[in-house]
């Protein structure tokens, strides 16, 4: 009855419920588009800062040569191989130590822990990831370094090694979050169907479970992953930086200073003077730490997005 | 209407509270050398005159001379000088900046207690930061790799022992530390060490052996910890520690460097590891009215 009062005088009304609607539409349409013309802004932006740089640098200079001292008494050098390859050291150690450790505590969470414990214990991870990254990378400084110099023996700890800890330290709760919503969305009939067929729960877990879940857990190493390579200021404290190539691969390596792309333009950006090479160069750094991050985030939505198709 | 009086009455509170901070308040930024000493200074500086505020920031010598081009500061702290092209770069910006000596450093080399070496020559400490020599034996230590500690590009101490000491590239494989503190704590902890900071980081420092230093082969060996050394210039890397202002000081920014340069303030550099700026700076000082 009252429907019908209402839409019995609608002159009175200053604008019309379908202008309204209108409007509403467009204003969330701007919101979601300002994201991607911020998205694009940045791009353009970096391109456009970091072209003047190739005019006085070779681009073959700059993807290949393993020297990077901007600031040389002799000949300024502008080669990205050594910050490419610290920062997919860095990157790789702190994966080979996130992502088993990731997935076990997910198949912990999602199968084995009680819906108690789980309670507490998810929010808590989680709670891991708003620890700020000056205070890991102080850990870095203060607990991890002389921990990684006395158990190999060595001078220092102030390395590869040291960066990939802290980095899986906070690539981590992504890793286990997601893995976790992913192993919690198999569904029940798959492990009913399993322990029917006789197989223990550790079978379960492992063979049925987790490659069913696959893709997310895939895509959650991803995510980490961007979070690992993006990260600045705990490789910054604890890596080092000493701008030298990596020599001696694999221990020598990683028990050696690095320095990653990041902790580059965190470092020089502060003092560099405007509108030079060295700072057009830097730009070109962020350049390729933007496109690498993006096509990592590019290729977990992928796999994301056909694990959501799979299951529904 | 009582809430819209309340209201006016605040507004114009924050707005007068605003206006007299801004006026007061003093910015000065940049080495991270200096940082410790001139918070001190202006620590005791508003003790005495506690209307006046100095806000002190780090960043490095190089961030606070931007600053200081940028007209985003008052006063820059550097432990180097200008660069011409940093001069110029101010001129261009309309910032004549000049430049008054308020502290000496004598720069320290730190090595391990447990690394024998207690002293070496500058030729020789350039060599290491070089990279020319690797190994602690060559220069008569133990046989073990040395292990290089320094600041980062936008550190005056940087660039300051560049050009002093090494007269070359710095060696790829050296350490870049975020500070002075954290060299002193790699130090510590790593026998193979080799840094460099300045005196005020070593003052009360334990578990660090402060290298005595010759400016040749043969020369008279000198450590920063004797004042006397510093002063005279028989240790061979000791610097004036500088700030930058723009044009010829006055009011508050005149006030805070008169304060500094006084009998109170030279005092408390001393407190703080520095030591008191030679009759020649104090000259130098004059040329722009204090």
């Amino acid at each position: 009855m009252k429907a019908i009062a209402l839409t019995d005088n609608p002159p009175k009304r200053l604008f019309s419920t379908a202008f309204k609607d209108k409007c509403v539409h467009a204003v969330f349409f701007i919101n979601g588009m300002l994201v991607v013309l911020l998205l694009g802004g940045i791009f353009l932006l970096l391109i456009q800062t970091s072209i003047p740089a190739f005019q006085e640098v070779s681009i073959v200079e700059f993807l290949t040569s393993t020297n990077w001292n901007p600031t040389s008494y002799v000949k300024a050098s502008y080669g990205i191989i050594p910050m490419l390859v610290s920062t997919f050291m860095v990157t790789v150690g702190a994966l080979a130590i996130a992502i088993p450790i990731g997935i076990g505590a997910a198949a912990y969470l999602s199968d084995v822990a009680s819906p108690r414990v789980r309670e507490i214990l998810k929010p808590t991870i989680e709670m891991l990831a708003a620890v700020p990254s000056v205070v890991i990378g102080f850990l870095g400084i203060v607990f991890v370094g002389p921990l990684i110099a006395k158990f190999f023996n060595i001078y220092n700890g102030l390395n590869a090694i040291n960066g990939s800890v802290l980095l899986a330290v906070m690539a981590l709760p992504t890793i286990i979050s997601i893995s976790e919503d992913a192993l919690s969305s198999v569904p029940y009939s798959y492990d009913q169907a399993s322990l029917a067929l006789g197989a223990t729960k550790w079978q379960t877990v492992i063979r049925v479970k987790i490659p069913a879940a696959l893709s997310g857990i895939i895509a959650a190493c991803m995510l980490g992953m961007g979070r690992a390579i993006g990260e600045t200021m705990t490789v910054l404290m604890a890596t080092g930086c000493a701008p030298a190539m990596p020599e001696g691969f694999p221990f020598e390596a990683f028990l050696g200073s690095v320095r990653t792309l990041t902790s580059s333009i965190a470092i020089e950006l502060g003092e560099v003077a405007y509108n030079t090479t060295h700072y057009y160069a830097l730009f070109a750094l962020g350049l390729v730490l933007f496109v690498i991050t993006f096509v990592i985030n590019l290729i977990s939505d992928i796999i994301l997005h056909n694990f959501e198709k799979v299951h529904r | 209407m009582r809430n819209l009086v309340k209201l006016a009455i605040i507004g114009l509170a924050v707005l007068v509270a605003q206006t007299a901070s801004a006026q007061e308040m003093l910015q000065i930024k940049g080495s991270d050398t200096l940082i410790n000493l001139v918070q001190k200074l202006s620590e005791e500086y508003m003790k005495k005159y506690p209307s006046n505020y100095v806000a002190v920031t780090g960043g490095g010598s190089g961030t606070g001379v931007a600053a200081l081009i940028n007209q985003k500061c008052d006063i820059a702290n550097a432990s180097r000088l200008m660069k011409p092209k940093e001069i110029k770069m101010a001129k261009d910006n309309g910032v004549t900046a000049n430049r008054i000596v308020i502290a000496m450093d004598g720069l320290s080399v730190i090595v391990n207690p447990e690394n024998p070496i207690t002293q070496l020559t500058k030729d020789e400490i350039g060599a290491i930061f070089r990279g020319d020599v690797k190994n602690w034996s060559e220069i008569g230590g133990p046989d073990m790799p040395i292990n290089m500690y320094g600041r980062q590009s936008n550190s005056g101490t940087f660039v300051f022992f560049q050009d002093y000491v090494l007269k070359g590239d710095y060696s790829a494989k050296m350490n870049r530390m975020n500070g002075n503190a954290q060299i002193v704590e790699a130090v510590k902890s790593d026998k193979s060490a080799i840094g460099y900071v300045g005196v005020g980081y070593v003052k009360d420092a334990t578990g660090l052996t402060v290298v005595s230093v010759a400016s040749k082969r043969g020369g008279e060996y000198a450590s920063p910890l004797n004042s006397a050394d510093v002063k005279s210039g028989k240790y061979p890397i000791a610097r004036p520690l500088n700030q930058y202002v723009a044009g010829i000081p006055e009011g508050a920014i005149r006030k805070f460097l008169e304060f500094e340069l006084s009998p109170e303030g030279q005092r408390i550099v001393e407190e703080e590891g520095f030591f008191p700026i030679p009759s020649e700076y104090e000259e130098f000082n004059s040329q722009v009215g204090l």
